[in-house]
């Protein structure tokens, strides 16, 4: 009897203890300001010991279930930063909302743990069960507010959709284990399909194969999957959505990236034209959809899916270049994401939530470092040089055309072309229409400003300097 | 044919009929009860695979439990089902479609490849019972998803307990055990010394 080696699976186990206890002092401790500073300490505290048991050899342990490679160990620090951040950002908007901060910080770890779970899992049922844990503590974050009628309906669209994606994904990966000889382990999926390829591929792979990109498209929000994204951005409080909209996207990202590049490489001209098609359809729909929307948070709902879209095009190019500018994409998103939900909440007060476009008018008179702050996010999300948003979108178009597939670069350019309108409608209601209403900003402290400001301006920074996020990605992947 | 062949077109016959039934049922208890008879039924079918741990599992966490909080439910909520089966006949014709076409695709790729061949067989060598090989495959190879297991276990207890308790509610009565225990004479009974009262006869009347 061999003991699994626990060194690389630290950071996990700390969070997990971490939750465990700040669950019993939210039970016994009067003091709720501690619980905020007991999540901040679990990020750090994560962070350093990731740093310490990283390596720059690939260790698996568990057997074989879990995996820490470069590319686990990078998704996961950038993770911990965005969830620091993202945390500090809500922690005012928790108090205001009387949301009792214990759950909603112990909930939302073991959403973190979740990702952590799905980005280091080599194995189909490990994926699984971490998608599980975070989607369960999403459905529970989003109702958390029991009387917000909104916000519990969203929960249960949400709830009920991913549990039917979630069936469909099982399905998928019951045929794949039937199909490769009984495994999940991901290198010995691809091993036996090696091994069998002189008999060609077995129509039961690509039958399992079409359940599980309907999955997991489905957690990444392309059309027509899509229907969930506008209702859970508009429905959950705003704390949640900055959580949402920021955080999960990399780990879905790199769940992708372990199940189709790493465990169904062989079948990459299958799944290449299933996300070609609906990604193509994503960059339409989210584009054209979100002109309609009045509300800024379902308008950012369509955004999102538009990105995804993006996303999904470097997918399509399966060479490192693609997965590359995926990653980047990726990042880079979550951070443009991270920044613009944290306005928004800074900007909500007293029961008001920063909801309507119209609430936005004339935003520069009143408060014109918010309104530049949201003006440069909405530059970045349109693909205004030189933001990074402009450097994202074009490392995938690149990887596009290099692999021939012109058109295919055409299209997502026009789609974003149109795309461009609706966040430029903001930067104008912001700055040329009268105001309407009074916003005030909620009283957050100057370090959460301090936060705001750099966070956006690091948007600026890698879009000028995209060369050392690109390197560090490109680490991730070799 | 052999009679294991014969039970198994009759209980998956049976399963089918119980599957179409719990949708199509117009009472919510008559669909829960068809539900169970499925479960049953599969139960059935994973016995005759010799997956005895599982078959009984099925019956008991299933059956036994689940179906049961849910026919609780189910009678103690009085569901409309009238309003539920709104728009019922109008979404039916494109769903019935959509429904046909991923079917028949999928019968079209299965009927491709007649040859599935078996998988994962348990180790005909072994002596040992069902449970005791499951017991051991999970608690040494796959121990790994069980503790994250034990963790969406906790993560559910976590959310139901936060979605429901609510201190601040009217309605809720909590104990506090401490000051229960604390309490002497002197908390609960105050002496007031106060005059005898004399009825006066006139206003009694």
């Amino acid at each position: 009897m061999t003991y699994p080696n626990l060194f690389p699976v630290l950071p996990e186990i700390f969070m997990a203890l971490m939750t465990i206890i700040i669950l019993l002092v939210d039970a016994f401790s009067a003091k709720k300001s501690v619980i905020t500073v007991l999540t901040l300490l679990t990020l750090i505290g994560c962070f350093v010991l990731q740093i310490h048991v990283s390596s720059p050899s690939t260790q698996l342990t568990f057997n074989d279930m879990f995996i820490l490679d470069s590319l686990a160990t990078g998704t996961k620090l950038f993770t911990y930063i965005l969830s620091f951040v993202a945390v500090i950002y809500v922690r005012r908007y928790i108090i205001d909302k009387e949301i009792n901060p214990g759950e909603f910080y112990a909930i939302l770890l073991f959403a973190i743990l979740g990702m952590m779970v799905m980005i280091s899992a080599d194995n189909m049922i490990v994926l699984y069960v971490g998608l599980e844990l975070l989607s369960l503590a999403l459905y529970g974050l989003i109702a958390l507010q029991r009387d917000n009628v909104k916000a519990t309906e969203s929960a249960m669209k949400f709830f009920i959709l991913g549990a039917l994606a979630s069936g469909i994904l099982l399905y998928g990966i019951s045929f794949i284990y039937g199909a490769t000889g009984g495994n999940l382990q991901l290198e010995l999926i691809v091993r036996s399909m090696l091994a069998s390829q002189e008999q060609g591929i077995s129509p039961l792979l690509t039958f399992g194969l079409a359940f599980v990109v309907a999955g997991l498209v489905f957690k990444l929000g392309l059309v027509p999957f899509h229907m969930w994204i506008p209702d859970v951005y508009e429905g959950s409080p705003l704390a949640v959505t900055t959580m949402i909209g920021s955080l999960t996207k990399i780990a879905a990202v790199v769940f992708m990236i372990r199940f189709l590049v790493g465990g169904l490489v062989l079948l990459s001209m299958y799944w290449t034209i299933m996300l070609l098609v609906l990604a193509m359809l994503s960059l339409f729909f989210g584009n054209i959809i979100a002109i309609a929307q009045t509300n800024i948070k379902r308008m950012l709902g369509y955004s999102t899916i538009s990105h995804m879209g993006f996303v999904a095009l470097g997918f399509i190019v399966v060479s490192v270049d693609g997965i590359t500018s995926t990653l980047f994409y990726v990042i880079t998103y979550s951070i443009t994401a991270l920044a613009t939900f944290g306005i928004l909440t800074a900007l909500s007060k007293d029961g008001f939530e920063c909801e309507s476009i119209d609430d936005l008018k004339g935003l520069s008179s009143s408060h014109p470092v918010y309104a530049f702050l949201l003006m440069l996010t909405m530059f970045s999300m349109a693909g205004i040089p030189p933001l990074v948003g402009f450097y994202a979108k074009f490392k995938i178009l690149a990887a596009l055309v290099n692999t021939g597939l012109t058109w295919v670069a055409v299209f997502a350019v026009i789609m974003s072309l149109i795309g461009a309108f609706y966040y430029i409608r903001v930067v104008k209601a912001m700055y040329f229409d009268e105001k309407v209403k009074d916003i005030q900003v909620a009283n957050i402290c100057v370090g959460t400003k301090v936060l705001l400001v750099l966070n956006t301006l690091m948007l600026l920074v890698i879009g000028i300097f995209p060369s050392y996020l690109i390197d560090y990605c490109q680490k991730f992947i070799g | 044919m052999d009679i294991t062949s014969i039970l198994f077109y009759v209980f998956s016959a049976i399963l089918l009929f119980c599957g179409l039934r719990v949708i199509t049922a117009k009472n919510p208890v008559h669909a829960a009860l068809y539900l169970v008879l499925a479960f049953v039924t599969a139960s059935c079918l994973w016995m005759m695979l010799g997956a005895e741990f599982l078959a009984l599992t099925l019956i008991l966490v299933y059956v036994g439990a689940v179906m049961v909080l849910f026919l609780f439910v189910v009678m103690m909520l009085d569901v409309d089902v009238e309003s539920l089966r709104n728009g019922f006949w109008k979404n039916l014709p494109l769903a019935l479609l959509l429904g046909l076409v991923a079917s028949a695709e999928m019968i079209l790729v299965i009927l491709q490849n007649p040859q599935i061949t078996a998988v994962a067989n348990a180790d005909p060598e072994t002596t040992l019972s069902n449970s005791n090989v499951l017991g051991w495959v999970l608690y040494t190879q796959y121990s790994y998803p069980v503790e994250l297991a034990s963790l969406v276990l906790l993560l559910g207890l976590v959310v139901a307990v936060a979605l429901t308790l609510r201190k601040s509610d009217k309605a809720a009565k909590y104990q506090n055990i401490s000051k229960q225990v604390s309490v002497d004479s002197k908390t609960r009974f105050t002496m007031v010394k106060m005059d005898a009262e004399i009825e006066q006869q006139g206003e009694k009347q």
